[in-house]
């Protein structure tokens, strides 16, 4: 008896995770749906699902209005360059916050978290202003200033989290076997954190590669990245939704499949100090 | 060469003393044992030689030179952990090569100091194992083969053993201890257990709050403790301390036995008792008695003693082998 009832009890939860990851998944599916359907199957009433003439215009012709490489080189170098630099800071960071904490830390961690509460719109002119006068508007520096400022608190939240896990003691025969600070980060505690490094850098790579905000507001075309190649199919004409979703699913499509690939290292990540 | 002297050296955590003043002269070859209850301040003391802690005031001497300031990886010396601390991602031969490579020697020599290392302590064979393929007794003497090869004025050795079951401690109390007669350098040893601390050390350091309660020889302490913390402290089992009319009529506030220095009588005697307990070991008797007016008394007899429990006895001390103490504690024969 009790055997069926957690039978049942499985069944309604399997149940309930398809429908909540199909709920998830489905406006990605339908803007990949949408891709391949006319215009005017886009916008049919009702809907049409799976049951439309299938074809490939909208590719062809995205591919024929704008270089979908051009912005997809800047998204590659934007989200790991950005990531990189943001790294060789953070890892220091964390190590100072999780191994030499001060009375202060807490409350530092706490003050980069803060910092991620606060809406960007507020500052959009300071910054905005202060990327003219510098001459960095629409240039891949200054994107990537912001996108590495932006992710910084998470990177060094993340590290610190997987840092606190590592026994000091490891560290301390490091300095006892004479070696400096910089040996002691980079041979034995990175070595250590890899997994964590990894799935920290991933995170921040996926929401670099996301963000939308900064890069339409601060890049127009030179610097500008695959979400500024997805705005400008709702420019002024008004919305084809065809030729948006093809774009939509060009751009999303290597983040994607590099977080199918690698969803085992991101639920790590995104879990890691929660259980021990 | 190794010696290493610490003038009123003193830590404080915030409002806390963990370490109040302490002296303390280890000269270059000197097996020294920290020993003392938990909390009392010995791992503490090791990691500020070490230099893993900063003093709150006082100095380190390393071999007559001022090292209070110097870092740990400059200090020359050594430390092997109580949780082993190996390199879980590098193999045996990485972690005894990583001093050498932070020394900058060269790849022949550091294979070759290698080599010689592991041979000494049967690790050879496991050379291109990880940490966590080994037993815990082999990571034990990896974490030793590590700190030997690099040479150190000393060696520092935080409870080495206290990971270890009860048979493999005995077996690596032997090694360290062979170790030292061959290397001939300076080991500071902390330990709880205060039977390590008789059978390995030249001399050993009695820690208590904080403070150095004694320091001597093993037998110094066993035979001439200085006051009732050192006198409980060290011995298995533990001396039996009596107050009231018979230390007074020795002119004393307490006196101390230790459970071999009395004899046993079923007919007549100083102290009448009565057997609670006797636990026959074949080569000793411990036994737990009642004395009358006095209290719960241990006594250890060679060999097998037919005692049963509530049998009647008398305990007689013998007087040469006394221990008194005043009010304070502090010994006063």
């Amino acid at each position: 008896m009790a055997m069926k009832q957690s039978v049942g009890k499985r069944a309604g939860v399997t149940i309930l995770a398809w429908v909540v990851a199909f709920l998830i998944f489905f406006p990605i599916l339908w803007t990949f749906l949408t891709s391949f359907k006319s215009e005017l199957d886009a916008i049919a009433m009702p809907p049409k699902f799976l049951f439309f003439n299938w074809t490939l215009e909208n590719y062809a012709e995205v591919q024929q209005r704008s270089n979908y490489l051009h912005y997809a080189f800047n998204s590659i170098v934007l989200s790991i360059g950005a990531n990189v630099v943001g790294l060789l800071i953070a890892v220091p960071a964390a190590w100072s916050m999780a191994f030499a904490p001060t009375k202060r830390t807490k409350d530092v961690l706490m003050w980069m978290l803060s910092t991620k509460m606060m809406p960007a719109v507020g500052v959009l002119v300071p910054i905005y202003l202060l990327f003219r006068d510098l001459h960095l508007l629409d240039s891949l520096w200054g994107i990537g200033l912001v996108l590495m400022l932006l992710n910084l608190p998470i990177l060094i939240w993340m590290l610190y989290t997987y840092f606190k896990e590592i026994p000091v003691d490891i560290l301390e025969a490091a300095r006892m076997d004479g070696a400096s600070l910089l040996n002691e980060i980079l041979y034995v505690l990175t070595p250590m954190a890899v997994p964590g490094i990894a799935s920290t850098m991933l995170l921040a790579i996926i929401l670099s590669w996301n963000e939308a905000f900064w890069t339409l507001n601060l890049a127009t075309s030179n610097a500008a990245p695959l979400t500024a190649f997805i705005a400008s199919y709702s420019a002024p004409e008004g919305f084809f939704w065809a030729k948006l979703s093809a774009a939509s699913t060009l751009a999303i499509a290597p983040i994607l499949i590099l977080g199918w690939f690698s969803q085992k290292q991101l639920v790590r990540g995104l879990t890691f100090g929660a259980v021990k | 060469m190794g010696s290493i002297q610490l003038k009123s050296v003193r830590k404080s955590f915030g409002a806390v003393n963990v370490i109040n003043g302490v002296d303390l002269d280890i000269k270059n070859g000197e097996f020294a044992v920290f020993v003392g209850p938990s909390g009392c301040g010995k791992s503490t003391l090791l990691r500020l030689i070490a230099g893993l802690e900063d003093v709150t005031s006082g100095e380190v001497l390393i071999d007559g030179k001022d090292a209070t300031t110097v870092g740990p990886s400059k200090r020359g010396l050594a430390m092997v952990f109580q949780s082993y601390a190996l390199y879980p991602h590098m193999s045996v031969r990485g972690n005894i090569a990583f001093a050498l490579k932070m020394a900058g020697e060269k790849a022949d020599v550091i294979e070759q100091k290698v080599r010689k290392a592991a041979g000494t302590l049967n690790l050879t064979d496991y050379l291109d194992r990880k940490p966590r393929q080994l037993s815990g007794g082999q990571r034990q003497r990896v974490a030793i083969g590590r700190a030997i090869v690099r040479e150190p004025k000393a060696f520092l050795f935080d409870e080495p053993l206290s990971n270890l079951d009860a048979a493999l401690r005995v077996q690596m109390r032997v090694e360290i201890g062979e170790l030292h007669n061959v290397l001939k350098t300076t080991m500071i040893y902390v330990t709880h257990d205060q039977v390590e601390a008789m059978t390995m050390a030249d001399k050993i350091v009695v820690l208590d709050r904080g403070s150095v309660a004694q320091v001597g020889s093993p037998l110094d302490l066993y035979n001439r403790p200085n006051g009732l913390f050192v006198a409980g402290f060290i011995g298995s089992p533990t001396m039996n301390m009596i107050r009231g009319a018979p230390a007074e009529k020795r002119g004393a506030a307490t006196i101390g036995i230790r459970p071999e220095h009395a004899d046993i009588s079923t007919t007549a005697g100083e102290w009448p008792a009565k057997v609670r307990l006797a636990e026959h070991l074949g080569s000793d008797t411990f036994v737990h008695a009642d004395a009358e007016g006095i209290g719960a008394l241990t006594l250890r007899l060679e060999g097998e003693a037919p005692l049963k429990p509530d049998q009647r006895i008398f305990v007689t001390p013998r007087e040469a082998n006394l221990h008194k103490f005043d009010k304070e504690g502090r010994r006063i024969n």
